[in-house]
């Protein structure tokens, strides 16, 4: 069995996890702070994960097609989001923020304010709270949106086969070949591609939950007297 | 009290409902004149039978017909898969062959419909240095669109074409696989690939593609699209009857316009 549909998923997952993870929090961050225009962009940001993967597809190809802006840039240097692995990424990555977004968001929102207060009567900077305060008490709710953004970066479907298409050994995820199997009426690649995402989903899940656990322990262990 | 009473309302809604369904249903049986077909077909004649179904839904009013275009091995599958269909048109013998051997088909129903050919295309409005199938192995294409092979019949021609030329590997290595000849079609009308095969039909749909060159002869066999009424049709007769039509002058006269050639008896 060909190797390269795992490997191409993991490397997109874990990349695209990366991004996510980054950008998640300091778009929850931002908005959190926000003084106007919170409901606008946080509408914005949750867009891709409540429109049809295929609607959220069409418009990567509109931004990064080779008609567009971005696209006639890429091409100057011979290079190209659509039909690329960094296509892959990309449509991975544009779904998986909104979860990664708003649990950040929730678990900020969530917090204890006067935490913050107090560490501001103590005069630290707000740089010093956002790293040393904030996100430590955060951290569950951060640990969380990572999973659910890496669970969902690994079954993307609808908008890499549309914006990175269906090449083997380039694009094609766990997802397009056991689409492209099914399609071709080839059950037993389908059926062992299946389970092999299976197993990676479960493994990654249980292992993400016990070290949050452990997290949580010392997180709330660190705050008893 | 309260609960019975809301016991009691719901069940008279839930009994109401069910007596008005059934009304529907009796009303429905009186209409039996009404024909639902669903015929499953090859994407390249999307046009062809979309023109075709309002023909013989203007003559035969009472016949209602549902069409579904899609890759020949897709709709394979959704036929082994049980799919409620009546009619199965294929661009390739081999779904039908799989379909008859698996006892999905009626056998003597299968006819052989039409003939196609593929073509080399690129986009209308770019500047292309390609002048044949040979080509697409040179640096002239950097992507070629094609369709996935294993399902998408357009795509196991295309591969046979450049197996003859012996330059399947190189093509291979930049080749973007789509699911169905029209989104390959799709692909080149937007650019997004530099060349790729569609059937002939398929080309001469669109202003957006330039037809460069036919499949040298003999580099890929009969391009045959065999049709055939699905065994567990429950509406055998009228199947039969569509099948005659597509046969028809009327139908050929359609058939030939958008460039299949007709197979005579």
């Amino acid at each position: 069995m060909d190797k390269a549909p795992l490997i191409i998923s993991l490397k997109t997952a874990l990349v695209s996890t990366f991004f996510t993870f980054f950008l998640g929090i300091y778009a929850a961050k931002f908005v959190v702070n926000l003084k106007r225009g919170k409901g606008l962009l946080d509408a914005i940001f949750t867009l891709p994960m409540v429109l049809p993967p295929t609607v959220t597809g069409f418009f990567l190809l509109l931004i990064f097609g080779h008609k567009s802006l971005i696209g006639q840039l890429l091409k100057t240097f011979d290079r190209s989001i659509v039909f690329s692995w960094e296509g892959t990424v990309v449509a991975s990555t544009v779904v998986a923020f909104p979860l990664m977004y708003r649990t950040a968001r929730g678990a900020f929102d969530q917090m204890d304010h006067n935490i913050i207060y107090a560490a501001r009567t103590l005069g630290l900077t707000e740089h010093h709270i956002f790293y040393k305060v904030i996100l430590p008490n955060c951290w569950p709710g951060i640990i969380a949106g990572t999973i659910l953004a890496f669970a969902r970066s690994l079954g993307e479907f609808g908008a890499t086969i549309m914006i990175a298409g269906n090449i083997p050994n380039k694009t094609q995820t766990i997802s397009i070949a056991v689409y492209t199997a099914v399609q071709a009426g080839n059950y037993d690649l389908a059926y062992k591609w299946v389970i092999v995402i299976v197993i990676i989903s479960f493994v990654s899940i249980a292992a993400m939950n016990l070290w949050n656990t452990k997290q949580s322990r010392i997180v709330t262990n660190k705050g008893g007297i | 009290m309260k609960k019975i009473t809301a016991l009691l309302l719901t069940l008279c809604v839930a009994l109401s409902l069910f007596t008005a369904c059934s009304k529907k249903q009796a009303q429905e049986t009186k209409k039996a004149e009404q024909v639902k077909l669903t015929i499953l077909a090859a994407a390249s004649m999307t046009d062809v039978l979309t023109e075709l179904q309002k023909d013989y839904e203007t003559a035969n009013q009472n016949v209602e017909l549902t069409i579904s275009f899609a890759s020949s091995g897709a709709l394979q599958t959704q036929i082994e898969q049980g799919a409620p269909a009546d009619i199965f048109i294929s661009a390739a013998t081999k779904q039908m062959t799989v379909l008859k051997d698996k006892k999905l088909m009626v056998d003597d129903s299968i006819i052989q419909l039409l003939k196609n050919k593929v073509v080399l295309i690129v986009p209308a409005n770019g500047e292309t240095k390609i002048t044949s199938f040979e080509d697409t192995a040179t640096d002239k294409a950097k992507k070629v669109a094609l369709g996935e092979p294993a399902s998408v019949p357009a795509g196991q021609y295309a591969e046979d074409v450049f197996t003859s030329l012996n330059i399947l590997d190189k093509v291979k290595a930049k080749a973007v696989y789509g699911e169905n000849v029209r989104t390959v079609l799709t692909w080149i009308e937007n650019g997004e690939a530099d060349c790729g095969v569609v059937y002939a039909t398929d080309a001469a749909t669109t202003t957006k593609v330039k037809d460069i060159c036919e499949a040298p002869v003999g580099s890929c066999k009969d391009i045959i699209y065999p049709a055939g009424i699905i065994k567990a049709s429950k509406n055998q007769d009228a199947s039969q009857a569509f099948l005659k039509f597509l046969q028809s002058d009327t139908a050929t006269q359609k058939f030939e316009k958008y460039g299949f050639t007709v197979i005579k008896k």
